[in-house]
Order: structure tokens, then C-alpha cells, then sequence
């Protein structure tokens, strides 16, 4: 298969856009895109200070790599999160962090849990009650807390996920085989600032999975490849694997269920009534984070209750 | 006339002679889901399998939620 635009030997093959590259077409067309769908979904301009997200997996990686490359002032966040599971998988994607900011000459700011909290997120999940099989909802909630935490006091003016069309389409496919109206409303490329509230964008919305993995692998962009090790039988990762089932058979499926679902949103009924929630935010009475839920956040309620655990369990003299 | 495929630590022996696509989907690997690679360079999913091609695939799922 050829390049369409030069005609050496293509390297990629995007059947949804019916477009093959090369290796410079490709390394140049990612940029151009992603730019076009900052400015079309008015993410954010070259004024402002962006902070990104980074797991030191390849979406983020690349995210960073694209946006410093198209020149905007971009700052990497990465969250420790003290996970081991046998393949020292946060020592590992800290290193592929560390070692990509320090090639490239960007700055990262390093949050570690277990430092501010007094323990890593496995421990603290083995005793909150929904977290002994599985850490990740007190690994999501923590993470969630921490990015806008971090943006909010130094003062970013966006917060950037490497969240792509596959991460996206599998979320949808979730909320919308369980009908979950209020998610449904919230899930775009772009969350706007509320007060508290950082604002939020997704400028890899659009790419599919292996394109982000294309790019990092023809830029020489080192990540982490495994993954975490509490992702494997993730409800994400089977929807994924459903989605590429009807892709392979419907080229452009997983883009068109995306974006004809944002169209939707702008006409369709989950847009009656659903901003109650969103208008009944006040702050947390611990760290002062706007919440829904009376009293403490989820952030706060939940280290609380961990931390109440630990303390019951050393009174009772049993070693964690 | 056979071709190798490898992922991860998984190695699957292949006929040559047909394209990489058509035989990840007679393995049951989905095309979407990897990317195939050879000597470390990446190929396009038409290419005719050789004999003796070592085909690397690299899986691109990623399950992490932020
Ligand atoms: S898979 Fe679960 S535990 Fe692992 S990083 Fe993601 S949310 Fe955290
Ligand atoms: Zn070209
Ligand atoms: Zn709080």
C-alpha cells in the first residue's frame, strides 16, 4: 500500500478515513489533526497554560509529545500510585515519565500518594469495603481528585487526559447499555471550568487506539507496554474488544457511534433537566473541593475511612 | 512456506503466501487490536506474508481508567 500524499511505502492504514501514510506523512498528519480538533471543540489557545496528565503509558506520552511539538506550554502531572502486582508497574511508568520530561526538557510535577496520604493505593483499597477485589475505585476517584487539585493550585487554565476514541467509545458503550443518563450528559471532548472545577479536554477524542501506538513507536517514544495489572478483566477493555469486532467487520463503527452520539447529545432528550446535579455543588468541609455529596467529597469520605480502618486495626494489634 | 506471528510471549505458525490481515483474522486476533511489525518496522495490514517472516504485533488496548 502506497502513501497518498508522497507514494513511498505506507506504513499505516486508516480504513475508517480510507487513508494510508508514510512514516513522515504520519509523524506530520497527527500534529495537523490534533491541532484542528483543539481549535474545532475550543479546547484551549496557545495563552494558556496546559497541564497533562501522564501514566507514562503511550496515549499520554504521545499527547505530551504532540502538544509540545505544535508549541504550546504544556506541564506533565504524574500520579504515584505505589502498584507493584509483580511487574513494578508504577516504578516502571514513572521511570518511562521521568526519562521522557528529562529528554525533552519538560517540566513534571511527581504527586506521590502514599507521601501525602501514609499509604499506597493497594494497601488503602484492601481496606475500604468495595476495594478488596479490585483497586480502581479508589484508584480512579484519587486520581480524579489529585489532577484537578494539582491544576486548581497551580493555577492551569486546562487540564489534558490522552484519553482516545477508543477510551471514549468503550465508556459510551458502557453508560449506554446500563442507560446511565447523568454520565451520558457528561462524557465530550471538553468539560468546561466550573468553580473549583478545572476545565478539561481530550484532544485524541478522534484517534483510534493503534494510531497513538503507531506514532509512538515511529517517534521512538519509549512507554510503559504493559498494563496495570489490576486492568486485566476490565469491564473497558471487553467493550474495546466488542467494538473492534464490529470495526473489522464495519469499517469507521466506532468513530461513527462516537460522533453521532455527540450530535445526538446537542438535539436529545438527556439534555432535560439533568443540570440539578451539577447546580447543587458546594465545598468539601475538609479540603474545600466543590462536591455533590453532603459534607466531605468522595476523596475525603473515603482516605477517612481508611485511614479510621488502620487506626482500628494497629489498636488491634493487626499487622496490614 | 511458513510465516511466524508473535504476541507477547504467544507464537502462532502461519501459511505464507497470504496477507497479514487474513491471517490474524484466521487466528482470531483482531486487526483493530495490534499493530504488525517486522524488524522493528511497521507494516500495513495488506502486506503478503513471506516465508520465514518473523511477524512482531504489538497490542495497542490499553485498560487503565484515569
Ligand atoms: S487499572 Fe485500576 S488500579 Fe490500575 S491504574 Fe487503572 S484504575 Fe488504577
Ligand atoms: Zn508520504
Ligand atoms: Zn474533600
Amino acid at each position: 500500500m502506497k502513501c497518498r500524499k508522497c507514494g513511498e511505502k505506507a506504513v499505516i492504514h486508516m480504513r475508517q478515513h480510507k487513508l494510508a501514510l508514510c512514516k513522515n506523512h504520519y509523524l506530520d498528519w497527527i500534529p495537523k489533526q490534533t491541532q484542528r480538533f483543539i481549535h474545532d471543540n475550543k479546547m484551549f489557545s496557545p495563552e494558556d497554560r496546559i497541564l497533562v496528565a501522564v501514566s507514562g503509558g503511550k496515549d499520554s506520552l504521545v499527547l505530551w509529545d504532540v502538544l509540545s511539538r505544535l508549541g504550546y506550554q504544556v506541564d506533565g502531572l504524574y500520579i504515584g500510585l505505589g502498584i507493584d502486582g509483580g511487574n513494578g508497574y508504577s516504578a516502571e511508568s514513572r521511570r518511562f515519565t521521568e526519562s521522557f520530561a528529562a529528554e525533552h526538557k519538560l517540566d513534571l510535577i511527581t504527586y506521590d500518594i502514599e507521601e501525602h496520604e501514609g499509604l499506597d493505593i493497594p494497601t488503602a483499597a484492601s481496606m475500604t469495603r468495595r476495594g478488596r477485589e479490585r483497586p480502581c475505585s479508589i484508584c480512579g476517584l484519587s486520581k480524579r481528585h489529585i489532577m484537578n487539585r494539582v491544576a486548581i493550585e497551580n493555577n492551569y487554565d486546562v487540564l489534558v487526559t490522552g484519553h482516545n476514541l477508543d477510551d471514549e467509545a468503550a465508556v459510551l458503550f458502557g453508560n449506554t447499555l446500563n442507560w446511565l443518563t447523568a454520565y451520558l450528559q457528561r462524557q465530550g471532548p471538553v468539560l468546561p471550568n466550573r468553580s473549583g472545577l478545572v476545565k478539561k479536554a481530550k484532544p485524541f477524542f478522534r484517534f483510534y487506539e493503534r494510531e497513538t501506538a503507531a506514532y509512538a513507536l515511529l517517534r521512538g517514544i519509549e512507554y510503559m507496554y504493559d498494563e496495570c495489572p489490576h486492568a486485566v478483566g476490565a469491564k473497558s477493555i471487553y467493550y474495546k474488544e466488542l467494538l473492534n469486532r464490529l470495526e473489522a467487520d464495519r469499517r469507521g463503527a466506532k468513530l461513527s457511534f462516537y460522533l453521532s452520539f455527540l450530535r445526538a447529545k446537542e438535539t436529545m432528550v438527556f439534555n432535560s433537566g439533568g443540570d440539578d446535579v451539577e447546580l447543587k455543588l458546594h465545598p468539601c468541609t475538609s479540603c474545600g473541593q466543590p462536591t455533590s455529596t453532603p459534607d466531605l467529597c468522595t476523596y475525603c469520605r473515603t482516605w477517612k475511612e481508611v485511614r479510621d480502618r488502620r487506626e482500628t486495626m494497629l489498636e488491634q494489634g493487626i499487622e496490614s | 512456506m511458513t510465516a511466524r506471528i508473535h504476541l507477547r510471549d504467544k507464537e502462532f505458525k502461519v501459511r505464507s503466501g497470504m496477507t497479514i490481515r487474513s491471517a490474524l483474522l484466521k487466528l482470531h486476533i483482531q486487526p483493530e487490536a495490534v499493530l504488525p511489525t517486522r524488524d522493528g518496522e511497521l507494516l500495513t495490514d495488506d502486506e503478503i506474508l513471506q516465508e520465514r517472516d518473523e511477524i512482531r504485533l504489538i497490542a495497542v488496548i490499553s485498560g487503565g481508567a484515569y
